[in-house]
């Protein structure tokens, strides 16, 4: 059993939730994620360009890299939770560049050391799996791919091919911390990729209250939040722990039991 | 059994279907953008095997941009230096004033063939947002021009023509505020409108199939230079200079040549303040990396975050270059040569004084390289100048360097 399997094995869904590596106390908040009851962590490598997200989420990797946060950094970072929390699945969510710039290899082996479970990198596409792929399976690192309102029927085999962890849908085409998508589109497609996957399917993009997300948690196994968490860390800085918790427990109490009262 | 016939040795065959030029090129984009990727390159590929758009491209090329553009003997600058003879190629003649149109054509004429019904775009000096929404208004289409706040700022003339045609323009509040965080927010915005909306990328950058299809609409350059010289001179030219930024004029001005072993070849890089300070020379200060959809050489830090480029001509002020002149780069096929922005300005006056021709900045780099070549060659020999604009749109920023107020 890896971590993510047994995150999702539990009899309800997961809340998956993502702040940015660099921006408030990282440490802190991580902490408070994991007590306010997350399921699985993304934490994102800030960027200098950002180019799916939204405006709070570039404001976050601007904050971090001002602050001289390195890769290096955040490696240190993941490796003091992974000895906190040896239970709680950890993704690094970021761009290309950073993850390749000293090739694959070093990069999944440091994901690997230190105790990181999934990566998902925006910009590599399926079709450009040689990049990153090969070397974070060898690592037995997961990679965990998106699928888009755009990713049809005849795409979805090449974007399954050589994902691990769980599936997560990009709710919506657009950047991230936007607009919502319709229940019933979500529905639709979550059906469709649970058909062609065994894989989790998290859905993500949008979603910034408890009710939205328990809406979606009827339906998936799993629901994204970022940005909400992301404007916390902004308005309270290095202070914003208390509340980055006792909004993860709103959130995770409403995904947690939204199946109890669908049924 | 027959032998299989032996493919001629081409560098011209590029990139593969992956979209490679060697290891750089690609299509590093989200999820979102990759099916919408896919079906311009299936697109184009039945567009060039369809004569009728070739037709239609080379009608608008040669009845509403002005081609073909000349090829001007700049006997004065010859003289002046006193080495090889010195052609221009003219592309500041075209309409809107440089070779951006070129590219611009051939993509909005994909876009009806796609049925796309809205136009975006990223601008730097606004050369390549005047050059959209002037095809958008001539094919009656919605355009949004995304621009850096900085460039908006420093740039209003371009952003007056731009609205006077027709087109919305958005000032980028994020990153630097310059053509770079303009791309971040056209594609941004194109991925939440991709049902609907074309993107026209003004250089051979981005994901493949764009570097491809770029290039090939900017070949016209090439194309004609060579049938021209042929004609004024019997012979192929000893060398071509373009200047590069993402590098559509100069690659569009090489292609044709690539496989001329005798053509020697020279791209000019900006190196701002000089190749120790701030500068825009992605082959001589950057590294390969992955940004805005390619794997290209890029200014970068040791993690991987791009730095900021500088030059004094906004054409220029990219932090990357297109993938195939990493290529070009890395096998030896054209020589990459830093020019600093004093150096261009003495080159932006001279030319202007010696052929009464003002060059855009970004063309006066290429003046500067040939300024220091051409002396070292005989007289015999024979290059070719891409100018590639006109400097009407910069003589603000030159007053501004010169200290003259307007």
């Amino acid at each position: 059993m890896t971590r993510f399997t047994t995150a999702f094995a539990k009899l309800r869904p997961a809340l998956v939730a993502f702040i940015t590596a660099g921006d408030g106390d990282t440490a802190a908040n991580l902490d408070a994620l994991v007590e306010g009851g997350a399921d699985v962590i993304e934490l994102g490598m800030p960027f200098t360009d950002p180019m799916a997200d939204g405006p709070a989420i570039q404001q976050a990797n601007l904050r971090s890299l001002a602050k001289g946060t390195t890769t290096a950094d955040i490696f240190a970072i993941a490796a003091a939770f992974r000895s906190r929390h040896p239970e709680t699945p950890l993704v690094l969510m970021g761009y290309a560049n950073p993850m390749t710039i000293r090739g694959g290899d070093w990069f999944a082996t440091e994901c690997a050391k230190a105790g990181v479970d999934g990566v998902i990198c925006v910009d590599v596409p399926a079709e450009e799996d040689p990049e990153l792929g090969p070397a974070l399976r060898a690592a037995g690192v997961d990679l965990i791919r998106l699928a888009t309102p755009t990713t049809d029927t005849a795409r979805l085999p090449a974007v399954l091919d050589g994902a691990g962890g769980f599936l997560y849908y990009v709710s919506v085409a657009g950047i991230t911390g936007q607009q919502q998508a319709a229940q019933a589109s979500i529905e639709e497609a979550v059906a469709r990729l649970k058909a062609a996957t065994d894989l989790p399917v998290a859905v993500g993009f949008g979603v910034r209250t408890p009710d939205q997300a328990a809406q979606i948690a009827r339906v998936a196994d799993g629901v994204v939040v970022g940005s909400a968490f992301i404007d916390i860390i902004a308005e309270h800085g290095d202070a914003a722990a208390p509340h980055v918790e006792a909004f993860t427990r709103t959130l995770a109490d409403a995904i947690h039991s939204a199946k109890e009262i669908a049924a | 059994m027959t032998d299989a016939p032996t493919l001629p040795n081409s560098l011209r065959s590029g990139p593969d279907d992956r979209g490679h030029f060697g290891q750089f090129g690609g299509r590093y984009v989200a999820e979102t953008l990759m099916p919408l990727i896919l079906d311009l390159e299936r697109h184009y590929r039945a567009a060039q095997a369809d004569p009728a758009f070739k037709a239609e491209f080379d009608d608008l090329l040669k009845n509403y941009v002005g081609r073909p553009s000349p090829l001007w003997l700049a006997q004065r600058l010859t003289d002046h230096l006193g080495g090889a003879k010195i052609y221009l190629k003219r592309e500041d003649l075209n309409h809107t004033g440089a070779h951006k149109i070129n590219n611009c054509i051939g993509q909005i004429l994909l876009a009806k063939r796609m049925g796309k019904t809205k136009i975006i775009a990223e601008t730097g000096a606004g050369q390549h947002g005047v050059a959209t929404a002037t095809v958008a208004a001539l094919f009656g289409l919605p355009c949004t021009i995304f621009m850096g706040a900085v460039d908006v700022a420093r740039q209003q003339p371009n952003v007056f023509r731009m609205k006077l045609l027709g087109a919305e323009v958005v000032a980028v509040e994020s990153g630097a505020k310059t053509l770079k965080d303009a791309m971040n927010e056209a594609l941004r915005h194109w991925v939440a409108n991709v049902h609907d909306t074309f993107y026209i990328i003004g250089t051979v950058a981005g994901p493949h199939p764009y570097p491809q299809l770029v290039r090939d609409f900017q070949s016209v350059i090439g194309d004609e230079a060579r049938a021209q010289i042929l004609e004024a001179e019997g012979r192929l030219p000893d060398m071509l200079i373009a200047p590069v930024g993402g590098g559509s004029n100069a690659i569009g001005l090489f292609h044709p040549f690539l496989d001329d072993e005798g053509v020697e070849i020279v791209g000019v890089e900006a190196a701002g303040e000089g190749l120790d300070g701030k500068h825009a020379a992605s082959l001589a200060g950057g590294r390969p990396g992955i940004l805005h959809g390619n794997k290209t050489y890029l200014l970068q830090d040791e993690d991987g975050q791009i730095t900021e480029a500088h030059s004094i001509s906004a054409g220029l002020d990219y932090p990357g270059i297109g993938p195939e002149h990493s290529w070009l780069h890395d096998i030896g096929r054209v020589r990459y040569e830093p020019v600093t922005d004093d150096e261009a300005l003495a080159s932006f006056q001279k030319l202007t004084k010696l052929e009464g021709i003002i060059p855009a900045l970004e063309s006066a780099h290429a003046i500067a390289a040939a300024e220091r070549i051409a002396p070292t060659l005989g007289k015999d020999k024979i290059i070719i100048v891409n100018c590639s604009g006109r400097g009407d749109k910069d003589i603000f920023t030159v007053a501004d360097a010169l200290g003259v107020r307007l």
